[in-house]
């Protein structure tokens, strides 16, 4: 299946570039390297979450959380920064990756330590999270003229033509290739959703296991979260709001299997880019703001269903070579 | 086959035959379940059908229930040709099953459970509950039971689930009535009522098929008897005139010792000694020696605690009282890398489920057990690992396109492969393998009984559960008789008999 997962990043690939280059006989330019540079860079914050959400999806699990986590975040650094305009950068950053790092630890302790399903720790989490950013705030926004410049200007400072905000994307890309395949934490995770009781024979930890890819997951919402307030120099507490949907839908697009154990960090990228064409193309080309909604959740269904029709196919060389002790029992 | 005895019910009956089966042979991909059996059923009879786990019974059982349908051979009810399409089919035509697990809903009333797919309807077509009553009631005072029907099931005890079962299978006007080991679960009392129960069932002229590893039970209830051996009829005929020494005999058939070479190895000193072992439901005061070179098999029937002991030894689940010492020092594990560290790894029965992570590559999985072995400073080397594999893939003869291609696409006998060669790749002390040929083709047998000899010659210590007795007899140089969560007995190779074994496991002196 290898080669069919390879097929499918290709396919994907393909997919994107003969959007693109349909996109651009409707609109001038669309294709031109500064535009899709801008889409990269708009994309980057999605390509980010969609990478921890795939690293709680391959252990069997799901992180419903994640755009609360984001908002949570972003309000408790833009309000750190409003308060005291001296602290440094970096440690701000820190501070977020912390935050959201915490916010992820009490997912995975949840699903860990308590056995519950991720997907009703993580919808307990998100409403939490969302309203603590509420009472956080008390319902308030930071506004740009409350935040510093350099909080503001850094993620947009052009570095070798692209903003600093696309690099940190394309770190954290290489960063969780590395992660999810050079590191055995990244080989317990395939297993531990590939198939949770060989796991356990072979000695992984499931539950650590989930509660690492958690954590993970939160520390890059809570990055994310610094990111986003930065881009649209505004925090409030609905920002990002159904965004985690999005983190699933990217990977879902990108042939991250929803049962675990199946996925590559190149598939989520482009499952990301996938989204992150369509959403800076139709208004470009002129579609109703009404119907783009509608439009983007219609691809995103095809998409899947292309995905279910990859699996099943290879469900089925399986269950042919099972076929014969099973029925011999 | 040699001791086939001729079919000698007929002439010994007045009425025909209520079911009739013929040739029946049902195949699947590399194993022939059933090779053309032919059995019959009689109006107010019993037949008792006994053989080894892995025998062909539930294959009959499903082919007679409509979940299977034979490739060859013919039924016949009332000498009328039948043919079973669908479990519906089966239950039209008058069979019914009792299993050994019985199938029911823990939320949902007793009389609901009796009726559920078949609850009669009002004349609006919603159900008739107030029938669903009467007739539940009815059902279970026929049983001599006054369980109210709308209580639910999960307030019930096992014994009265268990009528709650049987009174689902006489619910829909059976005739013919299948208990596959029925008295699994059941007290010695319950079983004195499931008798009269049966008896009462006999009365009403129904035909019974009841499938028991229990002598003792088979010869009280039954007059006749069909003995099943690797898909084959090999015996029938009426228990009274047949001694129990002859039933086991048709049972074990065979003298297969020299099929499986066993490679004389020089025992050494002992490596895992488990002292007074119990669990909290599954097993007791298991107590044994394991030494180098040995291979120590397990024999049993299913259900007999064997593969909990081997799982609780690996650390999958704790043992409540009892210690384990690994060459004289006692140790506690307490999760399977536990296990692993000392140097005790476990071959599971079912591969797809316990042994192998089907999506991921080949070497991935070998390596999964070994990751502290091929990783250097934290860090995964995909070389180490694939150089890992690739050795044991050598020694085991895998045959794969790659070693990078996903488990799941290679056959059962390769993927069994690569689950020894995984445990393998550990370099442990004891290795127990569960059911370690179950559901592979005859010559990939071979190739793993040769190989476990190979592994008992360089020093390993191998514990073997099994449920083949020409396996157990073949390889083992011990064998720990189960039965029932305790030890039926330990027998030397020298002392081992197919018979012995048998009646250890059967608990039949």
């Amino acid at each position: 299946m290898n080669r069919l997962l390879k097929n499918r990043e290709i396919l994907l690939v393909a997919i994107i570039v003969v959007m693109i280059a349909g996109f651009a006989t409707r609109a001038e330019g669309f294709a031109s390297p500064a535009n899709l540079a801008n889409i990269f860079n708009d994309t980057s914050i999605l390509i980010i979450l969609a990478l921890g959400q795939m690293a709680v999806i391959l252990t069997k699990s799901i992180d419903l959380s994640v755009a609360a986590n984001l908002a949570f975040t972003g309000m408790a650094v833009a309000m750190t920064n409003a308060a005291y305009p001296d602290l440094p950068l970096a440690l701000l950053i820190v501070l977020a990756i912390g935050i959201g790092a915490f916010l992820g630890a009490i997912n995975g302790y949840l699903v860990w330590a308590l056995q519950i399903p991720p997907i009703v720790v993580t919808l307990g989490t998100l409403t939490i999270y969302r309203g603590m950013a509420f009472v956080l705030s008390g319902g308030g926004w930071v506004n740009a003229h409350q935040m510093t410049p350099s909080f503001l200007n850094v993620p947009r400072l052009p570095v070798l033509g692209l903003p600093v905000l696309s690099w940190i994307a394309i770190f954290i890309v290489i960063g969780a290739w590395f992660v999810l395949t050079r590191l055995p934490f990244g080989r317990a995770a395939y297993a531990s959703g590939g198939n949770p009781t060989a796991a356990v024979y072979a000695g992984i930890d499931i539950g650590w296991t989930k509660f690492l890819a958690f954590v993970l997951s939160g520390a890059l919402a809570g990055l994310s979260g610094y990111l986003w307030v930065s881009r649209y120099a505004v925090a409030y507490v609905d920002i990002a709001a159904g965004f985690e949907l999005d983190t699933v839908a990217a990977c879902v697009i990108g042939g991250i299997s929803i049962a675990g154990g199946i996925g590559s960090v190149a598939g989520a990228v482009l499952g990301a880019l996938f989204l992150g064409v369509i959403k800076n193309a139709l208004p470009v080309i002129g579609i109703s703001p009404f119907a783009q909604m509608a439009i983007s959740g219609i691809v995103i269904v095809l998409a899947v269903v292309f995905n279910a029709r990859a699996e099943k196919k290879a469900g089925r060389i399986i269950l042919r070579d099972r076929a014969v002790p099973e029925g011999s029992a | 086959m040699t001791d086939q005895r001729p079919v000698a019910q007929a002439s010994a009956t007045e009425t025909g035959p209520l079911l009739e089966m013929r040739g029946i042979s049902q195949v699947f991909p590399g194993v022939k379940a059933l090779d053309s059996v032919s059995i019959s059923l009689f109006p107010g009879q019993v037949t008792a059908l006994i053989g080894e786990n892995g025998a062909g019974k539930s294959t009959l059982v499903k082919i007679l229930t409509g979940i299977y349908r034979p490739n060859e051979g013919e039924m016949l009810i009332d000498g009328q040709p039948a043919a079973f399409h669908s479990a519906q089919a089966a239950i039209d035509a008058g069979v019914t099953a009792i299993h050994q697990e019985t199938v029911l809903f823990d939320e949902l009333t007793v009389g609901e459970n009796i009726f559920l797919g078949h609850a009669p309807r009002t004349r609006f077509g919603t159900i008739d509950w107030r029938e669903i009553n009467n007739r539940s009631k009815a059902l279970m005072s026929q049983l001599e039971s006054e369980i109210d029907p709308t209580i639910r099931l999960r307030d019930l005890s096992i014994a009265q689930r268990h009528l709650v079962a049987i009174a689902r299978a006489l619910s829909v006007e059976a005739r013919i009535v299948i208990m596959d080991e029925p008295t699994a679960a059941l007290s010695r009392k319950e079983i004195d009522d499931l008798f009269r129960i049966v008896e009462n069932l006999k009365r009403q002229g129904k035909a019974i098929l009841f499938i028991s590893h229990k002598f003792d039970e088979v010869y009280e209830i039954a007059e006749n008897f069909v003995v099943f051996r690797d898909g084959r009829a090999v015996g029938q005929g009426r228990l009274k005139d047949t001694p129990q020494d002859e039933i086991v005999r048709l049972m074990v058939g065979r003298d297969v010792k020299d099929v499986f070479p066993k490679t004389r190895v020089e025992i050494g000193a002992p490596v895992l000694s488990v002292e007074r072992y119990s669990h909290p439901t599954e097993f007791r005061d298991i107590s044994f020696e394991l030494r180098r070179g040995e291979i120590l098999g397990i024999y049993g029937l299913i259900g007999a605690g064997r593969s909990e002991l081997c799982q609780s030894l690996f650390g999958i689940t704790r043992p409540s009282t009892g210690q384990l010492f690994l060459e004289d020092r006692p140790i506690d594990i307490r999760s399977s890398s536990d296990a692993i560290r000392a140097g005790i790894v476990y071959v599971p029965e079912e591969r797809g489920r316990h042994g192998l992570a089907l999506p991921m590559p080949i070497f991935q999985n070998m390596s999964l057990p070994s990751l502290g072995q091929t990783s250097r400073s934290g860090f995964l080397k995909a070389a180490n690992e694939l150089a890992l594999a690739r050795k044991y893939a050598e020694r085991l003869d895998l045959r794969a396109a790659a070693l990078s291609v996903p488990v799941g696409t290679l056959s059962g006998g390769n993927q069994q492969k690569v689950v020894i060669g995984k445990w393998l790749a550990t370099r442990p002390k004891v290795i127990i393998l569960d059911e370690p040929t179950k559901g592979i083709d005859i010559g990939s047998k071979a190739a793993v009984h040769g190989f476990i000899s190979e592994l008992a010659a360089e020093g390993l210590s191998i514990i073997m559960v099994s449920s083949e007795l020409p396996e157990i007899l073949g390889m083992s140089d011990r064998v720990m008789v189960m039965r029932e969560g305790l030890m039926a007995g330990m027998f030397e190779r020298d002392r081992l008999s197919a018979e012995t074994l048998v009646r250890a496991a059967t608990g039949n002196a």
